[in-house]
């Protein structure tokens, strides 16, 4: 049978493996910026308070010490009470990141969830989930935080908690969306014709169709709870026991640092928020571009 | 087979299935009526084809009888159980007896998993073979009967790998692993190069004579139907005009859809008048059916029998048709009148 050897032919072909995500974004100018960026400021944050000498809660010894403008021993000086700013600075580095990435996670697990819920069954769970959806998307946020702030009170945890559980309906939307696209597309119906309950249609037909796209959107995610989050600290309502970037700012300014000229106080803190958010956000924007093949056939 | 022949291993009763539409010109949706009462019968090992347009309601039929769209009204009777009231565990339970062929072998395949895990899968699903071990010889011998072969070799592949006919014949080589008593194939050739058309049909011809699986096959080509089924069910507009023996239909159709259709067929024999009947016209849309006969708009008998007000007035239900075999019927006002003139 000649159509069967011509079928059987063309699975001698060497199929080239395409290349990894990674591989791609490593290979985007921005992407790369990003990724150098993120190494950079993560193995500061790691690293740095472990080997930097200076105590960021050690006080100065007398009225010398303080404000002291940046020297060998201190990097970036001394605040209002003596104590080396770089250190703080690492330390902040530390927080700002881990407060971004957690509240990142919940923003994701929730926004992933309700997302995939409302994109698969549709009808009324889908319109219920989209008006909380739009419901938290108008809300105007700040204001909103500072209240939930007030409220629970200022810890780290809770700082986490509120910024997850506002960052997500962005997430909720992108993901429903596709998995509306998703649940048309005929491997679907085909799984359920097999006998998959729809707990696994969505555990291994729909789920795996998302990560790349649930991976683009939680590294812009970070970027907008580390701001979210340095907000907060800013206005006061953040953890008053943890220096955060955020928090450095807030001392910063109630201490007069910006009206003694003190830059090196405000300034490193303001441009370590400012590098980290660009950070996430070429390689989030990257991400997004090389995972999704519409976009990368038009570069 | 216990029941003999005469067991249908699906009946389908007064199916309808709807749609709401929105219809440009008009407020808020419509319902569109895409099958409108259909009645069929498939008996074990038997095949029967669905014919029709794109449009006819025939895609929507097979989506129901597998349970994937509700029905807004009738039976679907498998093996003696009304599949429609089914739900949740109870109708999974069922699902291994069905089993569908898709259309497009490129968009129901996961292109990341291996042909193996494909074929593995029904059985993962359904709890079938004591173990990992079992399940695999079960997919070797599965994908061999399917024509891929060595099995143990395009197993291995992954089935962005493959071919569209191999594909598909992955496709088949999972849908037949559950051993189902009725395969509904959706225009399983359609997407797929002529060259390969053949060897598709082979493999499924061959499941049904080693295995008795009895197939609902789906086309909107009369002659791939004349080849593959042993009886044919002409849809138009949401509902059988015309069901017969093969043989019958394309010898004597008796409706005049069917005869414009079998006219257009290239025949090899060319013993038949070579005349050809091209419907002018478009397929009415689903949510405005034209009243008494469907086809009215567009049938040539109507037209040269001088319109009749029957034919714009009264539903034709089928009826028989006289024929040596019986179980010709069609649905026409004027079955004795054809060809006269
Ligand atoms: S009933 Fe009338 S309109 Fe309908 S197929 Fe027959 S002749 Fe044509």
């Amino acid at each position: 049978m000649t159509s069967d050897q011509a079928a059987q032919g063309i699975d001698d072909i060497e199929y080239e493996k395409p290349p990894s995500n990674w591989t791609l974004l490593w290979g985007d100018r921005m992407g790369r910026w990003g990724i150098i960026i993120l190494v950079v400021v993560t193995v500061l944050a790691v690293f740095g308070p472990m080997i930097w000498p200076f105590d960021p809660a050690a006080v100065g010894e007398d009225s010398s010490s303080i404000f002291q403008p940046p020297s060998s021993a201190h990097w970036l000086g001394t605040d209002e009470l003596g104590r080396d700013v770089f250190s703080q600075f690492l330390m902040g580095a530390r927080i700002s990141l881990f407060v971004g990435i957690m509240a990142t996670l919940i923003a994701t697990v929730i926004g992933a969830g309700i997302g995939v819920m409302a994109g698969f069954f549709r009808g009324p769970v889908d319109s219920a989930a989209m008006g909380v959806t739009d419901f938290f998307l108008v809300v105007p946020a700040l204001p909103l935080m500072i209240a939930l702030a007030a409220i629970f009170g200022q810890n780290l945890l809770i700082v986490i908690i509120v910024i997850g559980a506002l960052a997500w309906p962005r997430t909720a939307r992108i993901v429903r969306s596709q998995t509306l696209s998703l649940r048309e597309r005929q491997f679907v119906p085909r799984a359920r014709s097999l006998g998959a309950s729809n707990a696994r249609i969505i555990r291994t037909n729909i789920t795996p169709h998302l990560l790349a796209l649930i991976v683009a959107n939680t590294i812009l995610v970070v970027a907008g709870c580390i701001l979210a989050e340095a907000t907060l600290s800013f206005i006061g309502l953040g953890d008053p026991n943890r220096i955060s970037w955020g928090s450095m700012l807030h001392f910063g300014f109630v201490s007069g640092a910006v009206g003694r000229g003190a830059w090196w106080y405000f300034l490193p803190p303001g441009l370590g928020i400012l590098v980290v958010v660009l950070g996430f956000t070429l390689v989030g924007q990257s991400f997004e571009r090389v995972t999704n093949p519409k976009m990368r056939g038009g570069a | 087979m216990t029941g003999g022949p005469a067991e249908p291993v699906l009946s389908v009763e007064g199916l309808e299935v709807h749609y709401r539409v929105r219809v440009p010109g008009q407020r808020g949706k419509v319902t569109a009526r895409a099958v409108d009462g259909v009645d069929l019968v498939v008996h074990a090992g038997e095949t029967l084809a669905l014919v029709g347009e794109s449009g006819s309601g025939k895609t929507s039929i097979a989506n129901a009888v597998m349970r994937l769209i509700e029905p807004a009204a009738g039976r679907i009777v498998f093996d003696g159980i009304d599949l429609v009231p089914l739900r949740g565990r109870a109708l999974r339970k069922m699902r291994p007896h069905f089993q569908m062929i898709f259309q497009d072998p490129f968009e129901s395949l996961d292109p990341r998993r291996t042909v193996l895990d494909t074929v593995m899968e029904p059985l993962v699903i359904n709890g079938i073979g004591e173990s990992a071990d079992d399940r695999r010889k079960l997919a070797l011998v599965a994908l061999a009967r399917a024509g891929l072969t060595p099995p143990e070799r395009m197993g291995a592949r992954f089935t962005h790998q493959l071919s569209g006919g191999q594909r598909q014949r992955v496709a088949i080589a999972a849908a037949m692993i559950l051993e189902p008593a009725l395969v509904v194939a959706d225009e399983p050739v359609s997407m797929l190069d002529v060259s390969l058309r053949a060897g598709i049909l082979t493999v499924m011809a061959d499941m049904r004579d080693r295995l008795g699986v009895a197939y609902l096959f789906i086309t909107h080509d009369l002659s791939l139907a004349w080849m593959f089924a042993d009886r044919i069910a002409v849809v138009y507009l949401g509902r059988v005009v015309e069901e017969g023996t093969s043989a019958d239909l394309i010898d004597s159709p008796a409706h005049p859809y069917t005869r414009a259709l079998v006219s257009v067929i290239p025949v090899p024999e060319t013993s038949r008048d070579a005349q050809r009947t091209v419907l002018s016209g478009e397929t009415p849309n689903p949510s405005a059916i034209p009243s008494g006969c469907r086809f009215h708009t567009r049938c040539p008998l109507y037209r040269e029998l001088g319109e009749p007000a029957r034919c714009r007035e009264v539903d034709p239900m089928l009826a028989e048709v006289h024929s040596v075999v019986g179980g010709h019927r069609a649905a026409c006002h004027f079955i004795d009148q054809q060809g006269v003139s």
